[in-house]
């Protein structure tokens, strides 16, 4: 996934002058997780460079840039970390078009790694993409294979509104479905691990069902798509998984179409419960799916504590939680 | 350079070059005046732009911000830097080994954990970074609770909640460190208000590394610190590096940091970070002035990081290998040891005993450690995951720890 994010920047640089990509070490260096890696070398240090340790600033110049009329790609080192830019992405680029009468507009692209199962600790895990699924004006992107990663990327740089691209970090290397104790799995010869050279798009707002079935529909995103399929193969159902790959914008006319034909819902997210973007889906899948509804819409969530170091495979939601949730929708009573 | 362009600067040499330490000025030990600690700011500017050093080429103590300590005091701050050196080596050699998920060194910058540890007040606070582990060797925490701390395993004391080494030790003097960079400089001074507004003469000391002057915190706590005249030190440590960034991506074409101090009307002292005895004396000055009402003072150490920024980094992929041997202000730890001996303190046959006792200690607490379990083998209670979210769980906690099975108060 990190050689088709690395892809998708890389074609876009080619095609487009006015597209840079910055952030802190991503460089001469290439990034942290290697993500920008010979982009520099490339496309000069004027395309490519290190920022200071300033989110904020890093967004705010970006928003800059875009105003001119430049498609800055920051990056956020970890999701955890784009905080200091919160206020740069509430208040500046998610209105600037909206109050300014359509005379500016931010069309950034945001990337960051974010989620967990990598033992990061409390700031190297959080998932934080409901607060911004709430903030009006900006859209907010998470793949989950190096297929979809490139051509969403693609999509989102040529976005004219500003987009959060978050990076399922556990999934740089190679898909990974919940089971922390197993061994490492690399994506070569997984089906979306398959990149076509050169450009193309994945458009954003399109989910994917990544697997049909009729038993139950389960809504996911990021890592949470490979632990979706784990539990429904585990479980033995005909579970239909779909992957969100966008929540917003969102693709609600798929979410609708398969609730109202398996009449059971189950949403997976990292994030943790409360207020998490399953809340929402919950609530959509309510009103628009009730009548079809055969059971609760149910969550499994990570819990509403911060991100606990020891106990990673507690609070990740795990392929045997997501199976107890199956059973339960599946009863019959 | 000249003409339009976006400039993004480089530093001096790259993997494959020479090392390129050229334009770092190193004035001799004892050549910069000592002013007295209660001058106006306005007199101790030129303080912002000197290095501060005492320890000189032949291992003597030079001139007035020599502090004349004690050489039991010394030893004691020897000991202690070469504690930590002999435990950062150990663990990051457990990491190695699979035995934790993560570490961090601070090779090369023991002396500006170490001396303000050691000469600063046990009431007084520090606001630290993750590459000051020396205070706490400083202060006689026990090892085994920081090797629990870096397992997360059923004794670590922060309850398996944080990543290893984010230690908290509020009895050593020590606050809650957190992953985020930066956030905590503008506790340091709303601490120091606080005493300020008790009456108490303490003083809080906080520490950021060069790359993360760039954020906000750092500027609002150097607008707060002057605003309410807060008894703070506020410590810039500058390594030269920050991950793959050189400090230039920090400061652009200014060569100091100390000087930013200028800016918010308070003194800025720049010292060599290697020397101990010049890093013990700026602390000591800088705490008298705060604690005679006078303010904050900014201090930049003059460092360099000997080692990766972390066990996920290779330094040889963005500077050349050898750079550390061609840093200019040699090691802390062999200038403390050679400047004892100078004095007839000191001597080989003792520090080679003192070495091998060192690593003794560390290998006992790590065994200690061991036997608890180290990551993954052993743990703290589930339930530790749910408290301290709240002081009391609400319901949705409750419900959740009931769904993993646990009873809030068993
Ligand atoms: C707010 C925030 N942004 C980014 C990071 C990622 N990060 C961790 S350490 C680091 C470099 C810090 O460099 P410096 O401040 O110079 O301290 P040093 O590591 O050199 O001691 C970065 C960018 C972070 N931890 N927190």
């Amino acid at each position: 996934m990190i050689q088709a994010l690395n892809d998708a920047m890389d074609v876009m640089m080619a095609r487009d002058p006015r597209v840079l990509v910055f952030g802190e070490d991503v460089g001469f260096f290439g990034g942290v997780f290697r993500v920008t890696d010979g982009l520099q070398a490339r496309h000069g240090r004027h395309r490519c460079f290190d920022t200071p340790i300033a989110e904020g600033g890093i967004v705010a110049t970006a928003i800059g840039m875009a105003a001119y009329g430049l498609r800055p790609v920051p990056e956020i080192q970890f999701a955890d970390y784009i905080l200091p830019a919160y206020d740069q992405l509430v208040s500046e680029a998610a209105r600037l078009r909206y109050r300014s009468g359509g005379e500016f507009e931010a069309a950034i692209t945001v990337r960051s790694p974010y989620g967990g199962g990598i033992f990061g600790g409390q700031t190297h895990s959080q998932s934080p993409e409901a607060i911004f699924a709430h903030i009006t004006g900006l859209k907010t992107v998470i793949p989950s294979n190096p297929h979809d990663a490139k051509g969403l990327l693609i999509a989102a740089v040529e976005d004219d509104d500003p987009v959060i691209f978050l990076e399922p970090k556990r999934l740089y290397n190679g898909p990974f479905d919940g089971h922390g104790d197993g061994p490492l799995k690399t994506w070569a010869g997984h089906t979306r691990a398959e990149v076509p050279s050169g450009y193309y798009t994945v458009p954003l707002g399109k989910a994917d069902v990544v697997r049909p079935g009729g038993d139950l529909t389960i809504l996911a995103y990021g890592t949470m798509v490979h632990v979706a399929l784990a539990a429904v193969k585990a479980s033995g159902c005909d579970g239909e998984v779909i992957d969100l790959r966008s929540i917003v914008p969102l693709d609600i006319d798929s979410i609708s179409a398969s609730v109202e034909r398996t009449g059971r819902c189950l949403i997976v997210h990292e994030a943790s419960r409360f207020s998490g973007f399953g809340a929402e889906l919950a609530a959509l899948v309510q009103e628009r799916c009730f009548y079809s509804l055969e059971r609760p819409v149910m969550r499994v969530c990570g819990w509403d504590t911060p991100y606990p170091h020891a106990f990673e495979w507690d609070y990740f939601p795990s392929p045997q939680r997501v199976g107890t949730a199956i059973t339960r929708l599946l009863a019959r009573d | 350079m000249s003409g339009i362009g976006l400039h993004v600067p480089e530093p001096g040499a790259r993997p494959g070059d020479e090392p390129d330490f050229s334009h770092i000025v190193v004035q001799p030990a004892g050549s910069v005046d000592c002013p007295p600690h209660d001058a106006d700011e306005h007199e101790l500017r030129h303080l912002a732009f000197d290095l501060i050093r005492v320890l000189d080429d032949d291992d003597h103590a030079r001139g007035g911000w020599n502090p004349r300590l004690d050489p039991d005091v010394l030893r004691a701050g020897l000991e202690a830097m070469l504690l930590t050196r002999a435990f950062d080596d150990r663990l990051f050699r457990l990491h190695r080994q699979g035995k934790t998920s993560f570490y961090m060194k601070s090779t090369g910058e023991e002396a500006c954990a170490v001396a303000p540890s050691l000469a600063l007040r046990r009431d007084d606070m520090a606001f630290p970074t993750y590459r000051v582990a020396g205070w706490l060797h400083a202060r006689g925490y026990p090892l085994e609770r920081m090797v629990n701390q870096i397992f997360s395993n059923a004794e670590d004391p922060l309850r398996g909640r944080q990543l290893p080494i984010l230690y908290s030790a509020r009895d050593y003097g020590f606050y809650s460190l957190s992953g985020n960079v930066g956030s905590r400089f503008g506790h340091a001074v709303g601490w120091a208000m606080a005493a300020a507004y008790s009456g108490r003469d303490q003083i809080a000391l906080g520490y950021i590394g060069e790359g993360t002057t760039a954020e906000g915190d750092f500027h609002e706590a150097l607008t707060f610190a002057s605003v309410y005249r807060a008894p703070a030190i506020l410590c810039v440590t500058n390594n030269q590096w920050a991950i793959s960034s050189f400090s230039g991506i920090a400061n652009g074409t200014a060569q100091s940091f100390a000087a930013k101090a200028i800016g918010y009307g308070l003194p800025g002292l720049r010292v060599d970070g290697n020397d101990f005895l010049a890093v013990w004396s700026v602390i000591d000055w800088a705490a008298r002035r705060a604690r005679a009402g006078l303010g904050a003072t900014l201090i930049e150490f003059f460092t360099y990081r000997a080692a990766g920024h972390s066990t996920s980094d290779d330094p040889t992929r963005y500077r050349p290998a050898s750079e550390a041997a061609h840093w200019p202000l040699g090691d802390p730890v062999e200038r403390l040891s050679g400047h004892l001996t100078a004095i007839g303190e000191w001597d080989e046959a003792r520090e080679e005993t003192l070495k091998a006792e060192l690593a003794a200690r560390v290998a006992a607490a790590v065994a200690v450690a061991e036997k608890v379990g180290t990551l993954g083998k052993s743990k703290p209670p589930l339930r530790e995951m749910f408290l301290g979210v709240f002081k009391e769980p609400d319901w949705r906690l409750t419900e959740q720890m009931r769904e993993l099975g646990l009873e809030e108060h068993d």
